[in-house]
């Protein structure tokens, strides 16, 4: 029996051996010959004018092919065009892709160098002679906002980067009908994404076609493939953009970067020699986009039950120097996903992004929707303690029971099953016990604490104020004459190894072991366009996309059997390695020979198999469910220790188990290290103070408890698969639920509320004001 | 991150490695295991002329048993109150001796468990098969690990140079921050413990969540007589400027009774007057405060092994 759809299954990890042992090609490994290598000289400053850049000295370095400054990018126009977005005031500070006169923050490019080593590359950024003139630098995004604030650029106004406001009911009524209100002022800290494979970019010109190839460890090869033909002024079709293995991105590698095309507009002047440049991990620290960076006001307005009467949110983006070249994309899920699971039926929202002496802050796993549910969480948490009721409580009286429900925005969000993924969660994790575990050791004088958040992962970008519509994705599939199939998707992958779900629910339909397909991405000239990865979509809309195609393909296949079996197409059963009808059966092999050789297909029946699909999702895509931390704080120290984590998470069908579990568990990973370690930190003058893993904590595995993952299965309606999102859940809900049991373990102190990341010493600070307080 | 071109020597003898450092001095840097030197290197913090490998060197890769002499049936019955046999037994270990090698040899188990202890405490397994000890205290770097309990153990510095060989105190080599005394032209050899250390000796660490640093740790070696506190060593590293031993803290325990735990506030004020660190890590504040409790837990660790 073949099934039509997909079922979860524990496919091999294939890709890790591999990985493991280093022969995987990354940009970086892939040989070359004759390749020119790229450094590029960094502003020190984070805000200062350019007086003067000579690369006389730097050209005539030994080895050096070309250095170049913004004077040489005529080539180009000088910087990518910002995509649209639907905030208000949006503005862009002039920016190019080499600094022209005044450089923005610690990192900006000033100056690049192409040279026959990597070494005499670096060695000829000494050779560049620069001049800065110091200017003020501001820093802290709420204080760029203030009028006297300095300007972090000198041609605008002030530090307005946009506005963002959105609203649902007479919020102010609900606020002034209140039997409580409760505030919450919150920071989610910039963090930095540290993917393995930090970025790189190797660019060839062929005068022969002119056509540019550049391999890119990018997420979003069609983006950035379209954004270089813009700026560099030539046809889509002669820019081919293939992003190969990738080694994490987390958001970081959506946007396209000056560096890719710096690399390409020096590839053209050195053709047709490739030229490659690849990120030091300083640089990944110093010049990739940071995640985060919103500080928050929440306001609840409630019911003495707990009902939620009215919400009011007010934030401040710390934007950085630029906007990345897709603008305000976290913030405007910020505005969608900021009422969480939960029926609020007046809100309004505003976000305003400023710009601050720093780099740009872009997408980060749980983009926006971490920070709102981190607001939304914590401010629960704070009104339960305020209104005397459980956590647990007032989340359920406050679950929204329609299927799909409009936030402030205005955009349809799908709700799914909260209540179900919460009762799930208590009987993994034997509520009752733990609670009974933790007034135990309550009464032995340890500081033990439990934290919940629930959440909705609003998947697919679908609900961002940018796509009521839902974001779509092109698929394909092609079988040749001797039978092979290849499946071609939009999506790219970074590392995830969604191609072994692409490939299952292609074989599925076709009736062949995944083993015999093989998945293309991350190739624009593979497929002509796409989506990248980002926001949680691959399987469920990239995967609709092929399982459509597949379909087309698979009824070409019967039609082409029929055919060959001179009976209607209604009749042609499949079968173990062809299709029958009664007692009379045909190969697979003849089939896809015949479907090309054409001798007997019917007049209406063209030659081929092959199909492309540009598939629209139906609908918002939303994945949910709800978290719980156990942790002990050490009473002398602040440290805390998370003992036990568990997870319930619904991500509809599923299609490929294992690698859907890794994404759970790197998702909480990554959570876990925002919850309690990770915070990019600037000196007042917009130093990185963490420019290297010494000053920058991540997550390892001794910082990892052990996770008790459960997991339900509502297939969602809005696409044919029933899949949601998996990829970003953790991200999201890992640090609401670890803040909240930090805040639990210290009720006994009267604390309320505390920043992320929980290091030690802010914590040890809560402790000893109380006790200095007498608590 | 590409360093700057530099010259790379790997001589066979300690004596051509002395003749590279007459000749080169402040130009030069001595690589053990390159742990400090690597990635300053790389990011161009140090730019050196010459880099002078001693890793071809025989011999400085090895723990020795330092004995006075043989174990024979008529000398002394090992002292009743602190350990068994090899009381008496230092080490000298050797320039090249990793991280890894110190924390499984026999010997250091069995003669000094807490320098195993704390050898098996740094880094990741990688960076304990290459990082070595001697690497570790010319480096300085004040969050290193072993100047706590080189400190608390007494050890000592050997030194080769064209003059001579010489012994200095592991309390005087520290200077500060990336400071030692060694001069330009010298070499350590070893770090040499002239006695083993009782079995009641433990290190208690605060992590920098980042590296695995200190951020405050205290090494304590404690000699029991009876049911008191004989004496007492703390070493205290990560806090300060220059890693200390906590003198006022030691005289306070002497006579304590070991059944009571640490005496209460016995560690309070354990780091004043010293030039406590204040940085992106921690403040000065929460690092006296976690020397404080450091020294505690590693006294009363050190205690509950008795």
């Amino acid at each position: 029996v073949i099934h039509e759809e997909a079922e979860a299954v524990k496919a091999p990890r294939v890709e890790d051996r591999a990985r493991v042992t280093g022969s995987t090609l990354y940009v970086d490994d892939i040989p070359f010959d004759r390749l020119l290598y790229v450094e590029i000289l960094r502003s020190r400053h984070a805000h200062a004018r350019l007086l003067r850049v000579d690369a006389a000295r730097a050209r005539a370095a030994p080895g050096v092919a070309a250095a170049i400054t913004y004077a040489d990018l005529e080539s180009s126009t000088g910087s990518f065009p910002l995509a649209a977005s639907r905030v208000d005031d949006l503005r862009q500070p002039a920016r190019s892709f080499l600094a022209r006169d005044e450089v923005g923050f610690v990192g900006e490019p000033v100056a690049a160098v192409a040279a026959e080593t990597r070494a005499a590359a670096r060695d000829a950024l000494e050779a560049l002679e620069v001049d800065y003139e110091p200017l003020d630098a501001v820093i802290e995004p709420e204080a760029a906002l203030e009028p006297d604030a300095p300007r972090a650029h000198a041609s605008l106004p002030d530090n307005l980067a946009f506005r963002l406001e959105a609203g649902l009911g007479d919020v102010d009524a609900a606020f002034r009908g209140a039997d409580r209100v409760v505030r919450l002022a919150l920071q989610s800290p910039r963090l930095a994404a540290c993917a393995l494979e930090t970025r790189g970019a190797v660019a060839q010109w062929l005068p022969a076609s002119e056509e540019l190839i550049l391999w890119s460890s990018t997420q979003a090869p069609h983006l950035l493939r379209s954004q270089l033909a813009a700026t560099l002024q030539l046809r889509e079709s002669a820019v081919r953009v293939i992003a190969p293995e990738v080694g994490g991105g987390f958001g970081s590698k959506r946007s396209a970067y000056a560096e890719e095309a710096l690399v390409a507009i020096l590839a053209r002047r050195l053709a047709p020699r490739p030229v490659k440049w690849v990120e030091s991990r300083r640089e990944n620290l110093l010049a990739t986009v940071h995640g985060r960076g919103q500080s928050a006001e929440i306001e609840l307005a409630l019911r003495a039950d707990g009902k939620i009467l009215g919400l009011r949110y007010d934030a401040v983006v710390d934007v950085g120097a630029y906007h990345p070249s897709c603008p305000a994309a976290a913030p405007e899920l910020t505005a969608a996903a900021i009422g969480g699971p939960y029926r609020v039926p007046a809100s309004r929202v505003s976000l305003r992004g400023a710009f601050t002496n720093k780099v740009p802050t872009d997408a980060y796993r749980g983009a926006g929707r971490a920070e709102a549910t981190l607001a939304m969480e914590r401010v629960l948490d704070a009104a339960a303690v305020e209104l005397e009721l459980d956590p647990i409580e007032i989340r359920r009286a406050n679950f929204t029971r329609e299927a799909v429900f409009r936030p402030p925005t205005g955009v349809a969000l799908d709700a799914g099953d909260c209540p179900s993924a919460l009762d799930r969660l208590l009987s993994a994790c034997a509520y009752a016990s733990l609670r009974g575990e933790q007034e135990a050791r309550r009464n032995a004088g340890e500081l033990v604490g439990i934290g919940l958040a629930a959440y909705l992962d609003v998947c697919a970008g679908g609900s961002s104020a940018r796509a009521e519509a839902v974001v779509w994705e092109t698929g394909g599939v092609r079988v040749g004459p001797a039978g092979d199939v290849e499946v071609f998707t939009g999506t790219s992958s970074q590392g995830q190894g969604q191609e072994a779900a692409l490939a299952r629910i292609a074989s599925e339909i076709l009736g062949v072991p995944p083993e015999v397909v093989r998945v293309r991405r991350g190739d624009t000239a593979a497929i002509h366009d796409g989506r990248g990865v980002a926001g949680s979509r691959s399987v469920a809309v990239g995967g609709s996309a092929v399982r459509e195609a597949a379909r087309r393909i698979d009824a070409k296949l019967r039609s082409v059997a029929a055919a060959l079996l001179r009976v209607p197409v209604e009749y042609v059963e499949r079968v173990d390695g062809g299709f029958a009808c009664g007692g009379r059966r045909v190969s697979r092999a003849e089939v896809c020979l015949e479907a090309h050789r054409a001798a007997s297909l019917p007049a209406d029946t063209p030659p081929g198999l092959e199909e492309l699909v540009h598939y629209p999702a139906r609908g918002p895509i939303s994945s949910f469910g709800a978290h719980l931390a156990f942790v002990s704080v050490d009473r002398d120290t602040g440290e805390v220790r998370l003992e036990k984590y568990f997870a319930s998470d619904d991500f509809g069908r599923v299609v490929d188990l294992l690698r859907v579990e890794g994404q759970a568990l790197g998702g909480i990973a990554q959570g876990i290290g925002q919850a309690l370690l990770e915070e990019v930190v600037y000196d007042e003058s917009g130093q990185l103070l963490t420019s290297t893993f010494l000053e920058y904590a991540l997550p390892r595995a001794s910082h990892l408890p052990l996770v008790v993952c459960s997991r339900g299965e509502t297939p969602s309606t809005m696409n044919p698969l029933g899949a949601r999102g998996a990829g970003e859940a953790g991200a999201i809900a890992a640090p609401p639920a670890i803040a909240n049991a930090v805040v639990d373990a210290l009720r006994e102190f009267g604390v309320r509320h505390v920043d992320l990341p929980l290091r030690p010493e802010k914590v040890w600070r809560l402790i000893r004001a109380a006790e200095e307080r007498g608590d | 991150l590409i360093p700057a071109a530099f010259e790379y020597r790997a001589p066979r003898t300690v004596e051509e490695a002395l003749a590279l450092l007459a000749k080169h001095r402040e130009e030069a840097r001595v690589l053990t295991g390159g742990h400090g030197l690597i990635p300053a290197l790389k990011l161009r913090q140090e730019t050196p002329a010459l880099v002078v490998d001693l890793r071809r060197i025989p011999g400085l890769g090895d723990v020795e048993p330092l004995d006075p002499a043989p174990p024979s049936p008529r000398a002394a019955p090992p002292d009743p109150f602190c350990g068994g046999p090899g009381r008496s037994g230092g080490l000298r270990i050797g320039a090249l001796v990793t991280h890894r090698a110190l924390a499984e040899a026999p010997t250091v188990r069995s003669r000094c468990p807490v320098l195993a202890e704390v050898a098996a405490l740094i880094g990741d397994p990688q960076v304990r098969s290459v990082g070595t000890l001697v690497g570790s205290i010319c480096h300085g770097d004040p969050a290193a690990d072993y100047p706590a309990v080189l400190l608390a153990l007494g050890a000592r510095v050997l030194i080769a140079s064209p003059r001579g060989e010489r012994l200095a105190e592991v309390a005087e080599f520290i200077q500060g921050p990336f400071e030692t005394a060694l001069e330009p032209d010298e070499l350590v050899l070893a770090v040499e413990v002239d006695r083993s250390a009782p079995a009641s000796s433990a290190y208690y660490k605060v992590r920098r969540s980042a590296s695995g640093f200190a951020l405050a740790a205290a090494a304590a070696v404690v000699e029991i007589e009876g049911e008191r506190i004989r004496s007492c060593a703390i070493g205290v590293t990560g806090v300060t400027t220059r890693p200390f031993r906590a003198h006022a803290v030691e005289e306070r325990l002497v006579g304590a009774l070991c059944a009571h735990g640490f005496p209460e506030a016995a560690a309070r004020g354990a780091s004043d007057g010293q030039s406590v660190l204040d940085d992106i890590h921690a403040s000065a504040e929460y690092r006296a405060h976690l020397a404080e409790v450091c020294i505690r837990r590693a006294v009363e660790k050190a205690l509950s092994r008795r």
